[in-house]
């Protein structure tokens, strides 16, 4: 994931700018290496998505309108005709190499297509408005699980910690064992159902429509406290877990006894040698998890009705909603390929013994 | 030989006083296990003069670094000292509360690890490791130092260890194992201590840094009056850098004495072979070991812990814990052998 690179030197003046050498220079920089491998990702990953579908032999198009046919019992004169309409209409009709290059153009401009099932919204205003949902939740969640669940595990694996820490946070961790859908229905039945504390579903209330104003962001944080709260129990106990693990492994590292030989103060010891060092896989595992949340929670934001990416992809696919589910598959590879390449950006940054650059 | 040392050594330039610096008296650590209870170290006693180079040699699993880590209270669970005291100038570190003996160490009580390895925060700057110590260790109407004041010191500390005032800067991965003990040097000796536990500090070193690295050491123990204590299995190194020498031996000091007489005319028999074991220049021979193992610590035999493989045993060494022995001006042993010619 990471290199050693060596930065070209300021090419001397004296001898002449030499365009090639500043060519590799560039290429050679690390921050540009990953880049261009970033790419490669996205495109590698975006040719698969192009040729799985067109392997199978079908033809959306016919298909969609056969199943309305048969849906309306309409007569299927003329249906030859509506697909071939219809294939002109989605550049079908073309050789694949041209659908190919389009699909790249297309690409590149982050055009994702039209939703054949929301005819004619495009897929990009169908993603981007979910998105939204998604990533205010699931990012909120997936930051506050990580740093509550991190503090958890770092105090858990200390083992100077006050004894009775862990009759509070054990308990709590085995949450982490309950399925998150599970966990959101029993909150639903509970808070929602039962008490009425908190709205039953949606994001926002039903019949109002999204607007800046408090009233507004109000009613969307009880809408997400549920769906919130469910995610949140089943993560914190993940990050908690691994970083309790860490934290105990590191307690055998020669300068975790070194650092208590120089009498240092246990604050000290605990949070600039002990938190910092097992901090380093927690962030990698982060930076991967963060990549995933675009693909939104499939379940959880069934359950609740959540507007979110999860849910826009389950009606995409009950829906046979091709362009949606590609336009769905094309963010989570963004997402993915992007989460890695800010972390390999990023971690250098963390630790000192990863170093780009400079020779 | 200078008659002013309070003890014998050949050593040159050796300021040995006549002040009891470490005074170690029944010392045990003993590990509560399913198994039973492993007596890692077992009721040491030795004293060590300001100024005095002590070295404390044994096989692996014999203890050594069990006492070392045990004078400095550092001893983890299921471990802990048992029975015995710790003074150093008279005062009882075993007694000291927790806080207390956290700003004893490094200030009074100095470990200097194995740098080559592991023992440095591998994400933190060499100049910042070596100065949390110092602010760790400020007294209540000290204020913080500024940030030029502790640079200064880095700058010294560094150099007095013979490294560039540049490496303050520098990763401890960007190190070579020498430049890393000698950092750990510097982080020891940064307050002065009195005591200095040098734990195998040249083991996975080349034999040409060995000898700066003991050098340096050897000097910088001089330069603050200190004593040490040099735990290792490396008997040519021993030899050349102790004044004294102490022999563990499952979990027991078996014999103390001067380096020179203990090297010329060892009484225990562990130490016998021990010594014989070492390769000789004047003469070819085949390497000579020491049959058998060490006993296991959870189970020792009811007499002498050697009394298995020693060439010299006899029917009471199965039967009876040997006790130390004085058998001349400090040098004890702890064999049967010696009864008759102890000094009480």
């Amino acid at each position: 994931m990471t290199e050693q690179t060596q930065a070209v030197e300021n090419s001397s003046p004296s001898s002449g700018p030499s365009i090639i050498r500043i060519i590799t220079g560039i290429f050679g920089h690390f921050l540009v290496k990953r880049f261009l491998f970033f790419l490669f990702v996205v495109w590698l990953a975006s040719t698969v998505i192009f040729i799985i579908p067109r392997l199978s032999g079908q033809d959306p198009v016919k298909e969609k309108l056969l199943l309305e046919a048969q849906r309306g019992g309409a007569m299927q004169t003329g249906l030859d005709a509506m697909a071939k309409h219809y294939q002109k209409r989605f550049g079908l009709d073309q050789p694949i190499w041209i659908q190919y290059s389009n699909f790249l153009n297309d690409l590149a401009h982050l055009n994702l297509g039209v939703s054949i099932a929301f005819f004619p919204r495009t897929v990009n205003d169908i993603v981007f408005e979910s998105l939204i949902w998604t990533l205010g939740l699931m990012g909120t969640v997936t930051l506050l699980a990580f740093v509550l669940g991190t503090l958890a595990g770092a105090i858990l694996g200390w083992p100077r910690r006050p004894g009775w820490i862990q009759y509070v946070f054990m308990p709590l961790l085995t949450l982490a064992a309950i399925p998150q859908y599970l966990l959101a229905m029993i909150l639903i039945f509970i808070f929602a159902f039962k008490l009425g504390w908190l709205p039953l579903f949606g994001g926002y209330a039903a019949g109002t429509l999204p607007e800046l104003s408090f009233a507004f962001f109000i009613d969307v944080i009880k809408h997400a406290i549920l769906p919130a709260f469910a995610i949140l129990f089943s993560v914190v106990g993940f990050w908690a877990i691994g970083m309790r693990g860490m934290m105990i492994n590191m307690q055998g590292e020669d300068y975790m006894i070194q650092a208590d030989a120089k009498g240092l103060k246990g604050s000290r010891i605990f949070m600039r040698y002990a938190v910092r060092n097992a901090l380093l896989p927690q962030v990698t595992g982060l930076a991967l998890v963060l990549g995933t949340i675009v693909t939104g929670q499939v379940l959880v934001e069934r359950v609740f009705s959540y507007p979110g990416i999860g849910d826009i992809l389950f009606q995409a696919i009950r829906l046979s909603d091709f362009f949606v589910i590609r336009g769905i598959v094309i963010v989570i590879i963004l997402g993915i390929a992007g989460a890695t390449f800010l972390l390999d950006v990023l971690y250098p940054l963390l630790d000192p013994r990863i170093k780009v650059g400079k020779s | 030989m200078s008659t002013e040392q309070a003890i014998e050594t050949y050593r040159e330039g050796a300021r040995i006083s006549d002040v009891d610096a470490l005074v170690v008296d029944g010392l045990s650590v003993y590990y509560e296990t399913e198994g039973g209870t492993v007596k890692a170290c077992d009721d040491v006693t030795f004293t060590l003069k300001q100024g005095e180079r002590f070295a404390l040699v044994g096989e692996s699993g014999s203890g050594k670094t069990t006492l070392a880590m045990a004078l400095m209270r550092l001893t983890r669970p299921p471990g802990h000292i048992a029975k015995g005291s710790v003074l150093l100038y008279g005062h009882d570190l075993t007694k000291l509360t927790d806080d207390e003996m956290r700003k004893a160490r490094l200030s009074e009580i100095a470990l200097v690890p194995q740098g080559a390895m592991n023992s440095l925060n591998p994400i933190m700057r060499i100049g910042k490791q070596v100065v949390d110590g110092l602010l760790d260790h400020l007294t209540d109407d000290q204020s913080t130092p500024g940030k030029e004041e502790l640079d200064d010191t880095v700058r010294d500390l560094l150099t007095r260890v013979g490294l560039r005032p540049g490496v303050a800067r520098l990763y401890p991965h960007e190190l070579s194992g020498g430049m890393k003990q000698r950092v750990a040097m510097a982080i020891g000796i940064s307050l002065q201590p009195k005591l200095i536990i040098a734990d195998e500090p040249t083991s996975a070193l080349d034999v040409v840094v060995q000898r700066q690295i003991m050098q340096t050491l050897g000097r910088l123990q001089e330069g603050l009056d200190a004593s040490i204590m040099l735990v290792g299995h490396d008997m040519g190194l021993v030899a050349q850098f102790a004044d004294t020498i102490g022999v563990m031996y499952a979990g027991k000091l078996v014999e103390v004495g001067p380096v020179e007489e203990v090297f010329s005319d060892p009484k225990h028999p562990y130490t016998k072979l021990l010594i014989g074991s070492l390769p000789s220049l004047q003469e070819k021979r085949e390497f000579l070991g020491i049959p058998g193992l060490p006993p296991e610590l959870v189970a020792l035999p009811p007499g002498c812990a050697f009394a298995d493989r020693c060439p010299s045993s006899f029917d009471r060494c199965s039967v009876d814990i040997p006790e130390k022995l004085n058998i001349g001006s400090r040098r004890d042993v702890a064999c049967h052998l010696y009864e008759g010619e102890a000094q009480s």
